[in-house]
């Protein structure tokens, strides 16, 4: 259990090098498989950092200093707030008119996408009924098809339908999340045991409030990662929006930042690539801040299912 | 008005047969469709009011539809950016195809006008009268918005070529402006053997700059008479003049692989490591907003000649507004269309930044003087203008040329990335529009 490093005991007792490679350095204590495990986590955290750095570095730069400037370092004068002002009243506002729009899909949407899955999941694991296979069998497929693919008939069928270029249009599709009910049937099945159910209908519990009362407790981490999963889809959802969606009024903020970084590309139009990375920064902090909230939830979760074992 | 119906008809006529695969052509006549209207019925209409949805990403026509809503009181225009280019048009076939949400007005590239066109989803504007507008566009506008007696849409802006070059980096390095491209050439030699992070140009494989070369250089690669198409790009005259020179700037690795619009294009634009742009006349707007920090160091030249002592130019870009047949209020959309690109709105279009297509505009001494900060005071408009006028007649586009287009990276793209002649690329280029072509029912090289 534990990496070596931990384990060492006090500094300065000396452990054997891995593998009899030389030590060059004196300082270096730990075995070598320690080291190199050190690097690669610091070349993934890199990795992952890196892209991020590169939008809070550039989202304090002016167009200008933008296009000559190093990109990985601070140049020129420090135009975050004003970036951010900027972005914010740019065009009469609309990046605040389509932050409220991502946000009313991620919260319909995304969030009707995880109570429909909870109640779902649930039902197909604790009750039985007759073409329960067929179910399992159409979910496991539904999980199986891009959305992609889905996307154009989705488009003719809401377009029969005369709900294209409607919210409607966005929310709607989003609530359906083969996955997420994938994911809670099979988390339902394991953290709700069925003796407690039993227990609470011997109890004279009905099945609402026992579903309530006792599952839902139990389901929580399940919910947690359901619903992180289904927010991240559709606060980043670009496709679906984009053949749904002509008014750029109920644009979602991916559609939105994707428009303005096409005005650089047409005859006459204004570059705003400033706007454009200060708009993705301020795009990317509401789920950084939903990560941070709901990870202990989560990991409280996964560690309550462990020990239950 | 019984040759207006007939002229109506023969074009009809035309299109179901270019049309066969692309839409059904029923045997009704939607009557009342073809019906002239006159600039006194428009009048009524404009008085009576109501509203029209415009798609459009031209960022000019803010302007335009302010003052035409106060002009009109009772119209209202609602403009609305669906898209640039591809995105928009994949939108446009989509409502058209799904027969709701389709917008009155529609900015279309004269590119892809001939898609549009043969899908039947463009009005005829000549029944308003906008046929007799000949006169009042310049040459390559006009042909590209009209096609037999039918007139698809009014042309909105141009762009006529120019060579636009970095002074400061040209005279740094001691290299003359290039009047050919055989100069072009070789101040391309010189420029990167004197500065190897220095380019004359970008590029990367771009079909609109490609075509617009093999334009100037007096090459018809696309003709396309009712259901016959022709795909010549291999022996055609145009071609070869653009692909001896280009192989040579490729060969020898004398372009920067930088991708137009891209934020790294900007970049070399600004500081210097990109010399010169041949392009249309509408890229002094971006230079102004985009490469802010290279003001001053700029100029435009008349674009490079391929014979010396020559004077033609070239059409690049422009983009033209069409009236859709399934919009809901087309006689207050032509109005409009009208008011945006004949009448008033040229005006405020141009004192926007746009590039006119309207020939009284290209030769009002207004415009002419007009003097370009950005490009140390040059009157540039005089360039442009002269280049308008030499655009040579007798060009035209595939019928699917946005299908064309989109796979030309596939093919030509080769040539930039990877050991694969310009000339082959062309050939499979070629290839792949017959193929297309012939799948959807035209006769294609027969």
């Amino acid at each position: 259990m534990g990496t070596p490093s931990y384990t060492d005991g006090p500094a300065g007792h000396r452990t054997p090098p891995a593998r009899g490679v030389p030590r060059r350095r004196h300082f270096a204590d730990r075995p070598r498989r320690s080291v190199l495990l050190t690097a690669l986590m610091g070349l993934t955290a890199l990795y992952a950092l890196l892209p991020l750095a590169w939008l809070v570095i550039n989202a304090t730069k002016t167009q200008k200093s933008l296009l000559d400037s190093f990109g990985l370092w601070f140049s020129g004068d420090f135009a975050l707030w004003d970036n951010i002002t900027q972005t914010l009243t740019y065009d009469d506002g609309i990046f605040v008119r389509w932050f409220l729009n991502t946000l009313l899909y991620v919260v319909a949407g995304a969030g009707g996408a995880t109570f429909l899955a909870v109640l779902g999941g649930y039902g197909l694991a604790k009750f039985d009924f007759p073409g329960k296979r067929a179910v399992f069998a159409t979910v496991i497929g539904a999980v199986a098809v891009p959305a992609t693919a889905l996307a154009v008939p989705t488009f003719l069928m809401f377009s029969k339908a005369g709900l294209t270029d409607t919210p409607w249009a966005v929310v709607v599709p989003s609530l359906v999340s083969p996955f997420g009910l994938y994911l809670m049937w099979v988390f339902a099945a394991e953290a709700v045991p069925a003796e407690l159910l039993e227990a609470a209908r011997v109890d004279g519990s009905g099945e609402l409030r026992t579903f309530f009362q006792v599952a839902l407790p139990l389901l929580t981490p399940g919910i947690v990662t359901v619903l992180l999963f289904t927010m991240v889809q559709t606060w980043n959802n670009y496709f679906l929006p984009l053949i749904m969606l002509k008014d750029p009024d109920w644009y979602p903020l991916t559609l939105g930042l994707n428009a303005w970084n096409e005005q650089a590309s047409t005859a006459g139009g204004h570059a705003v690539f400033n706007l454009v990375i200060t708009g993705s920064l301020l795009t990317i902090v509401p789920l950084v801040a939903a990560f941070l909230l709901l990870q202990r939830y989560w990991r409280s979760g996964l560690a309550a299912g462990s020990v239950k074992g | 008005m019984r040759t207006m119906t007939r002229r109506a008809m023969r074009g009809v006529g035309l299109l179901c047969a270019a049309a066969l695969s692309l839409t059904a052509c029923g045997s009704s006549e939607e009557s009342g469709s073809d019906k002239a209207v006159s600039t006194g019925e428009l009048r009524t209409a404009l008085k009576k009011g109501g509203s029209i949805t415009v798609w459009a990403w031209e960022p000019t026509l803010e302007k335009v539809v302010d003052d035409f809503e106060k002009k009109y009181p009772e119209v209202e225009v609602k403009l609305v950016n669906a898209g640039t280019g591809n995105d928009q048009y994949t939108a446009l076939q989509n409502a058209v195809q799904a027969g709701s949400g389709v917008p009155d007005v529609a900015q279309i590239e004269y590119y892809a006008l001939g898609q549009f066109a043969l899908g039947e989803s463009l009005e005829d504007l000549s029944r308003y009268g906008a046929d007799q507008f000949k006169n009042a566009y310049s040459t390559g506008p006009w042909s590209a918005v009209t096609a037999e007696d039918a007139v698809y849409a009014l042309p909105m802006d141009s762009g006529p070529m120019a060579l636009f070059y970095n002074k400061k980096v040209l005279d740094k390095h001691r290299i003359a402006v290039p009047t050919t491209w055989d100069e072009y050439l070789e101040a391309a030699r010189a420029l990167h053997a004197a500065d190897p992070k220095a380019y004359i140009a970008n590029d990367t494989g771009d079909a609109g700059f490609t075509t617009s070369m093999i334009w100037q250089a007096g090459g018809t690669p696309f003709k396309n008479t009712g259901t016959d198409v022709t795909v010549d790009l291999t022996g055609d005259k145009g071609v070869t003049a653009f692909t001896e020179v280009w192989q040579k700037l490729l060969d020898e690795k004398l372009l920067a692989p930088v991708t137009n619009w891209s934020d790294e294009w900007y970049k070399g634009l600004a500081d210097g490591t990109i010399a010169t742009l041949a392009t249309g006349a509408w890229m002094p707007a971006n230079f102004v907003s985009g490469v802010e920090s290279a003001a001053g160091d700029w100029r435009a030249a008349a674009l490079p000649q391929w014979e010396k002592g020559a004077e033609v130019s070239s059409e690049n870009g422009g983009s033209s507004l069409a009236v859709m047949k399934a919009g809901k209020n087309k006689d207050l959309a032509y109005a409009f269309n009208e008011y945006a690109n004949h009448s008033e709105g040229v005006q405020a279009r141009i004192e926007a930044g746009a590039f006119p297509a309207t020939t009284a505009d290209l030769a009002s001494p207004t415009f002419l003087d007009t003097a370009f900060p950005y490009f140390g005071g040059q009157k540039a408009n005089e360039i442009f203008a002269r280049s308008a006028n030499q655009v040579p007649e007798g060009w035209s586009y595939l019928p699917y040329q946005v299908y064309a287009n989109s796979v030309f990276n596939d093919s030509v793209g080769k040539a930039y990335v990877s050991g694969t002649t310009l000339a082959d690329g062309l050939k499979a280029w070629q290839k792949a529009a017959v193929d297309y072509g012939t799948d959807q029912g035209f006769d294609v090289n027969k």
